[in-house]
This record gives structure tokens, sequence and C-alpha cells, in this order.
């Protein structure tokens, strides 16, 4: 790693004015993205500002029945507290199918959100890559794209977006809180998870030094019955080749209530739309399930290597959306 | 996209002391021992313990978080030493594989681990050993009273690769000092 300086904030106030101050300034949170690509000289910041004494760890519920997680939550700490199992179990099992215990041990829900993709030519540091070298041109076009997107690409990039938490927050419509220097502002995560398009090494809307506060999840009562599925090359501790996050509510057989967003398919979180408007107010049947996957992943664009992927996130979309309609409390 | 009034002001005044990059003093407690490394804020908490305060049982397997061979705990927490800046260790309770053991005696996941010959080459041994312990305390190896499930045990020690393949003797030994825990 390149020599970098070190400061401990004790407000969120000064940490952001210590890191907008200082084009090289970064935050260090978990440390479980920031120290491994320091490290490996894809970033190449010189100041780190350790915020992990700020007051952001800690999950409360909001006046309008949502919860508010504070960005220095751990991972492994927003997966065990009771009222994420119990409102939003597909949070708890997005965390919990993530990482290693250790990473969750170490890796903030902040941190998780800026996490960077796992695309082999991003990450080591000399091949052509839009997103690390703008304009270098992308490896993974022609390279070893089995796990790429087939879904968000652009001519740019094709990189998957690699969280899982961040896939469940996409189906619950949750809003991310920051703090610049000049005061708070909030977005949709829709707006916050920026595609790649003709600026793939621009990952979200944060200025520099603007800090992640919290994450804020609406009261989403269908989220009750609600699935988190992650199919990957290995039982364990292995990033997804697809993912579904899903609720679902069902009165008298016909869908009533669904959110469907994929994971290990796209450039972003999927937030699966196209499914969603098939399948409120349809019957709640394999055979529309299906359609509804494939209407979603009509417009996917594979490689030779991942076209697999679309096949498997059809099938992985029925089975969450069969499993959830199976299970009693789905029903009005 | 919502703007809300300013933050405070007031509280924005101050920036925290830069130390660095050069070598600074950085006091760390390890296994309740004091000791004060004279490190560069880069230095990993792995290489302090190895080569400054002469710790060797965790162990530099991948040095990129993937193998688990330097876990120990930071405060309760079982982390990855190698992805953890030893500079922000400051303050906070460190302990290795070297302060599991209270009075000579070892600990009981120590003892079981031997009894279920639960490695070969050993060089994974004291990561699965911090990671075992802080599993069981997690309360993923059975409720007091209960068997506990290996498939659990398995998944919550998946951060810790064993090229040896030991695996089924790691789950037998955990499962069994969680009794005795």
């Amino acid at each position: 790693m390149r020599p970098v300086s070190y400061a401990r904030a004790t407000a969120p106030a000064e940490a952001v004015a210590a890191v907008a101050a200082d084009p090289g300034g970064a935050y260090l949170a978990g440390g479980t993205t920031a120290v491994d690509l320091l490290r490996q000289n894809v970033l190449r910041h010189d100041r780190l500002v350790d915020i992990g004494d700020l007051p952001l760890a800690g999950i409360e519920e909001t006046p309008a029945g949502g919860l508010r997680i504070g960005a220095l939550t751990r991972m492994s700490d927003a997966a065990a507290h009771p009222l994420v199992r119990e409102r939003f179990p597909l949070i708890a099992e997005a965390l919990e199918l993530g990482a290693s215990p250790q990473l969750r041990a170490m890796a903030t829900m902040g941190g998780n959100l800026l996490q960077r993709v796992r695309c082999a030519y991003y990450r080591d540091a000399v091949s052509p890559c839009n997103k690390r070298e703008p304009g270098t041109g992308c490896s993974a076009l022609g390279g070893i794209n089995r796990g790429h997107a087939i879904l968000g690409t652009s001519e740019h990039c094709i990189a998957t977006h690699p969280s899982d938490l961040a896939v469940a927050l996409t189906a619950l419509d949750a809003r991310v809180h920051t703090l610049r220097g000049a005061g708070e502002r909030s977005f949709h995560i829709d707006d916050f998870l920026l595609p790649p398009g003709d600026t793939p090494h621009i990952e979200n809307p944060l200025e520099h030094g603007e800090l992640i506060t919290a994450i804020e999840v609406p009261d989403t009562p269908t989220a009750r019955t609600s699935r988190y599925l992650k199919i990957r090359d290995r039982a364990s501790y292995e990033f997804a080749l697809t993912a579904v996050a899903a609720t679902l509510r069902l009165e008298n057989g016909r869908i009533s209530g669904v959110r469907l967003a994929l994971g290990g398919v796209a450039t972003t979180p999927w937030r699966a739309r196209h499914a969603e408007r098939l399948l409120l107010g349809a019957a709640a049947e394999p055979g529309v399930f299906d359609e509804a996957a494939r209407a979603e992943l009509a417009e996917a664009r594979t490689t030779p290597m991942n076209a697999f992927k679309a096949e498997l996130a059809r099938r992985a979309v029925v089975r969450v959306l069969r499993t959830l309609a199976a299970t009693p409390e789905g029903q009005a | 996209m919502t703007t809300h009034k300013p933050a405070a002001r007031g509280q924005a005044a101050t920036a925290p002391p830069e130390r660095g990059p050069g070598p600074v003093p950085v006091p760390l407690i390890v296994n309740d021992v004091p000791y004060t490394l004279d490190i560069e804020p880069r230095v990993s908490l792995l290489s302090a313990l190895r080569d400054g305060c002469g710790l060797t049982g965790a162990k530099r397997g991948c040095d990129q978080g993937t193998c688990g061979a330097c876990t120990v705990w930071v405060e309760e927490r079982r982390v990855l030493s190698c992805l953890t800046l030893a500079i922000a260790c400051e303050g906070r309770r460190v302990t290795t594989v070297e302060g599991l053991a209270q009075g000579g005696e070892l600990h009981p996941m120590q003892e079981e681990f031997i009894a279920h010959d639960a490695f070969q080459c050993g060089y994974c041994t004291p990561g699965q050993l911090m990671s075992a312990v802080a599993l069981v305390r997690e309360g993923h190896a059975g409720a007091p009273g209960e068997e506990a499930d290996p498939a659990e045990i398995s998944e919550w020690m998946s951060g810790n690769l064993c090229r040896c393949a030991a695996y089924p003797h790691l789950t037998a030994a955990i499962a069994a000092a969680a009794k005795r825990m």
C-alpha cells in the first residue's frame, strides 16, 4: 500500500470537512473495501479519515413505522437485529448470505452500498477499465465475463453490482441519507446506485466528501413475507450468479402486492418493475410467474459466457414466487 | 432527491489531528498487554501483531481478506487483521490466539481441536480457533443443552479456509467444545 495519513474523526461534520477539503481524502469505516483496494493500487487515496467513532451506528423505528439503520451499523449487527428479522426478513437473509462472518462483523451498512465491483479487470489495477481509468476501454466485453451483467450494461462497462443488501433495499424502496458541507439530503436507492452508461466511473451521486449517515427502509407490511434467494457457485462465501429479493401478498388467489428485485445479473440492483406490473392483480400461478420473469429478462444482453444467467434468473424468480405463494402468511 | 436545511454549524470548525504518513507511535492493547509501536498508518493489524508485537499466531495467508488465517478479535468481534489498520485499533482491545489459553490452561476449543485432530498442517488453525470461539459466543453452535447443527457450524465457519480440508474434524471439535463453554 502507498503511504497514507490517518485521522480519527469525532463528529460527522468534522469528518466531512476533512475529506471534502482534500481530493486525496477518503473515509475509513470497516475497511473491507478500502484497505483491500488501496493495497492493490486500485484506489489511490493518501489521506484516510476514520469514521469508526462517529455516533452513526444503531437501528431505530421511524415515526412512519419504518426503520432507520445507521450507516456505521455492522452488517452482522443489522442481520441479527430483532426488528430487521421480524419486519424485513429479506434484508437479514441478504446480509447473512453475503461475504463471510468476519467480513460481516467488520463491514458497515453504508460501506456496503459503496463496495466496488468484483470484475477482475477492474481489480487487477493494470487492464484497460473504464471504471478505474475512464476512456481506456472495457476488458470484460471481450474477456472472461461469465460473472458479468446481462441487464443495465453499456458498451463501456458490464461489471455486475456485487451487493446482496442493496438488492433487498431496492425491492423495499429504501432511501440513503447523506451529509455534505451544504447540509443533509437523501436519495431513493434507485437514484443512488447508478448504471454505467457513458460514465462507468461515476457509481453514485455523492459529492467528494459526502458521507452516508443512514439507510431508511419505509414501512412495508408485505415484507414480513419475503425472501432473498441467492444462487452461486459455492454453498457459502461467494458472490451471486443470480439473486432474487421478493415480497408477495395474495388475496383470494390473486396477487395484491409484490416487490421484485434481481441481483447478480445487472450493473445495479435491478428492480423488476416490468414483472411487477404483470404480476399485480394476476392469479398466483406458476405460468404467470414464468411469463413475468420472461418479460423482465427479455431485454437481457448476454455474452456466450454469461448467457446462462438469463435462464437461471428466470427459474430463480419463478422459484421464489412459488415459495412465497405457498407461505400461509402471504394469504390475506 | 430531497434537500434539507443545512446541518448545524459549529462542530465543523476543528479538523481531527492528522498522523503520518511516516511512522507514528501507536499504542495497542493485545491480550491485555500494552504495546507502543512506531509504525506508519498504512500498516495492517496483522503486520503490527506479527512484526511489532512478536505475536506470530495470526497467519498471513492471502493478505486480501479471503482466507481467514489472520482472524483475531477486536473487542468482541472476529475480524480479519489483514484488512484492519493497526492505528484504527487504538483504544480497542485486541485478542489473538495467544490470548486464548488462561493461566497455562488451554481453552476448551484448543483441547477439542487436539482431541478431534482438527488440523493437519496447522497454518489456518489460529484463525480457525478465533472464529470457532466467536461462533459459539454468537450462538451458532446450539443453545446450552442443545445439540449443535453441523450445517450451521459449517456456514458460520465459511470465512476460514483449510487447504488440508480438515472440515469434518473442525465441525466436530467445535460442536464438542460448545458443550464445555
